[in-house]
């Protein structure tokens, strides 16, 4: 037996009181979870301490707090590397964050998870006629969808999604990962209209910053973030749905313009963000009205010689033949017959084998 | 020590005075920079999300032509959204024989040829892992005594930390604190220094972006920082150049100087600030400038005693 010291905030609304913290130490093997530590204080010290959880081995999603201020599963994290981590020896256990609280550590799921979940649609609208019998799928489609199907409803990825703390309409990681099932399943009748409204929506699939929270927080390997880009390359690229978000526009210019130029033109990418894919876009009305709402910016980094106009009229660029190689690169990968997407988490790699 | 570097795009087009104080510092600490003028951008996640196949085929082509450096003993980028990018890349070309030898295929035309195991770092990462902290104290002639620096890492080089190579013996996490604590400063802990700096959604949802922006550099200000340092130029982007919209969209004056990691570090090596290009800043580094003219930061004083 170990002894480990856990501090856990305590809160009830209810009660008017603000938050406060509460140290409990607890005795048990270092390979236990802190769940396990959570229910022994409970046991043990204050049965008034709040917590969720039911199957106590990382399959019903329940028990998702952060530990050491990183979103985890409770019943998932071993005592003794919590207590490795921690800032002072003592393990902090608090409620996921982008949520309200209900009590301690339960936070209201059904506030911003599931009604996000239920944004998305997220059931089969079979294709038609429905046959008699069972759907023939290709075996690679279903494999394809099994990294979202993976998904516990945990929250832990809602829970630190940095996009949802400065935007809480986003429509987050969780119910994203779970439209990608969708759009990836053969057997749905939808595609082009869900992926149509996700990436029309102001807080869509063009909301996400690539951050990689999401996929540092859930434990089950979902990877929200990947599938968001998934959902983004099935828009953009599959369907040609041009939005509104200029989410399209800026995948294609950008790469357009490495194409182009070998390196980042930075003065073109925002005119042709909102204008289009051409060396004309920043005359379009759409984005002259950004560069003129941008002055502030541009007008100091002009003066400070941050930016020069040679540098916006004159993007640089690589040597010729370097150029050459680029073009053919780009032509040969993408004048395939089909995008080759290698998914680690579905073939796995060499030296696991 | 020589390395194959790779400057990428941002460093040498918006933030030119990135590149620059990194040229200025190399030969004071003896690394020697042979300039990958051949590769490409790195994609920075957005050719990924287009075409995976097409960004891992860029950065294989970039990685088989550090490989081809003569002499050099790894990859150094000054970019941690290069960093992201190429590591992600890297990890689905190392994962697989039989992917990696579908890339070289389309690399073989240019007799290029990647092979698996290649050793790329950030610069944040080549100073405490390579060089040493001990190494960089030794070399400090104007320790930044009484400077205030709250560091702001970018997400591409903190998360997710399995393919970043962060572990108990690499917590490279913490890796810009402990070159702060090393150089002589302070560190000031503040809630957003490892969150996003909003700067990839800037022309998607111009407003969610700026928000991020703001709220890092409002708590900051709250933290009591005298400026902000980063290994990532696109974050200096939305920190600094974006920094008086900001402002605007978060209703408060924010006037949080943003250093990149070379300055600070070219500060502290003795350079005078305007070298390291500290005058091209859109946020004025008064705070910091002030400091370094400051009698506790005057470089003479301990540069005679060196």
């Amino acid at each position: 037996m170990a002894e480990f010291t856990l501090r856990l905030r305590r809160y009830d609304p209810e009660s008017g009181d603000a938050p406060y913290w509460e140290e409990h130490t607890v005795d048990l093997e270092p390979h236990r979870s802190v769940l396990e530590g959570i229910l022994q204080a409970k046991d043990r010290f204050d049965g008034s301490i709040g917590i969720r959880c039911s199957c106590r081995a990382a399959i019903c999603g329940s028990c998702g707090v952060r530990i050491n201020g990183q979103p985890d599963l409770a019943c998932h994290t071993h005592l003794g590397r919590a207590e490795k981590r921690s800032k002072d020896g003592v393990i902090e256990v608090e409620p996921m964050g982008n949520m309200p609280v209900i009590k301690d550590l339960i936070v209201d799921m059904e506030a911003v998870h599931w009604k996000k979940i239920r944004r998305v649609t997220p059931w089969l609208i079979a294709k038609q006629p429905v046959p008699e019998r069972e759907y023939i799928v290709p075996r690679e489609s279903m494999v394809d969808v099994t990294q979202s199907m993976a998904c516990i409803q945990c929250g832990a990825c809602v829970s630190d999604c940095l996009s949802m703390e400065v935007d809480p309409e986003f429509i987050g990681p969780a119910a994203l990962a779970k439209a990608y099932r969708f759009v990836g399943d053969p057997r749905d009748d939808q595609h082009f209209e869900r992926l149509k409204d996700l990436a029309e929506d102001p807080h869509g699939i063009y909301d996400c910053t690539h951050c990689f929270q999401c996929i540092s927080a859930c434990p089950k390997g979902v990877a929200p973030m990947n599938q968001i880009m998934r959902l983004r390359r099935r828009a953009g690229n599959d369907f040609k749905i041009e939005d509104r978000n200029n989410g399209e526009r800026h995948e294609h210019a950008f790469a357009s313009l490495i194409k182009q130029y070998g390196l980042l033109a930075e003065a073109e990418i925002l005119p042709r963000s909102y204008g289009g894919d051409t060396p004309l876009a920043k005359f379009k009305p759409s984005a002259a009205a950004e560069l003129a709402s941008s002055l502030p910016s541009i007008a100091k980094a002009l003066l400070r010689r941050k930016v020069t106009p040679a540098a916006v009229l004159k993007p640089h660029r690589l040597a010729r033949q370097d150029l050459g190689q680029i073009k053919r690169i780009y032509d040969e990968v993408e004048g395939r017959e089909e995008r080759a997407e290698f998914n680690i988490y579905i073939s796995g790699k060499d030296e696991d084998r | 020590m020589r390395v194959a570097y790779w400057p990428g795009c941002v460093s040498r087009g918006f933030t030119p005075e990135l590149h620059g104080s990194m040229a200025r510092i190399a030969p004071l600490l003896d690394i020697e920079l042979v300039a990958l003028e051949r590769a490409s951008c790195c994609g920075a996640g957005v050719i990924a999300e287009h075409n995976p196949e097409l960004a891992d085929t860029l950065n294989a082509r970039t990685f088989a032509l550090a490989q081809g450096a003569e002499g050099t003993a790894l990859m150094m980028n000054i970019c941690s959204t290069c960093q992201g990018a190429q590591s992600e890349c890297q990890e689905r070309l190392d994962a697989s024989a039989e992917y990696r030898a579908r890339i070289n295929e389309t690399l073989a035309d240019e007799g290029l040829t990647y092979e698996k195991g290649l050793t790329n770092k950030n610069f944040l990462w080549l100073l405490v892992e390579e060089l040493g902290l001990d190494l960089l104290r030794e070399r400090v002639r104007r320790p930044l005594t009484d400077l205030r620096v709250g560091p702001f890492y970018g997400c591409y080089i903190v998360r997710p930390d399995d393919r970043l190579g962060i572990d108990d013996e690499h917590p490279r996490e913490t890796y810009l604190a402990q070159v702060i604590e090393a150089l002589g400063g302070t560190v000031t802990d503040y809630a957003g220094s490892h969150k996003c700096c909003g700067f990839p959604i800037i022309t998607m949802n111009k407003d969610a972006s700026l928000k991020q922006a703001g709220r890092h550099l409002g708590d900051a200000v709250d933290a009591g920082a005298d400026c902000l340092v980063t290994p990532c130029p696109l974050c200096h982007l939305n920190l600094d150049l974006q920094q008086p919209l900001a402002e605007r969209v978060v209703g408060r004056d924010l006037g949080m100087p943003v250093l990149h990691l070379p300055q600070l570090v070219g500060l502290a090596l003795g350079l005078p600030p305007d070298q390291l290009g500290m005058q091209r800043h859109v946020v004025k580094p008064t705070s910091v400038i002030d400091w370094t003219a400051s009698v506790v930061g005057e470089v003479d004083a301990t540069a005679a005693r060196g």
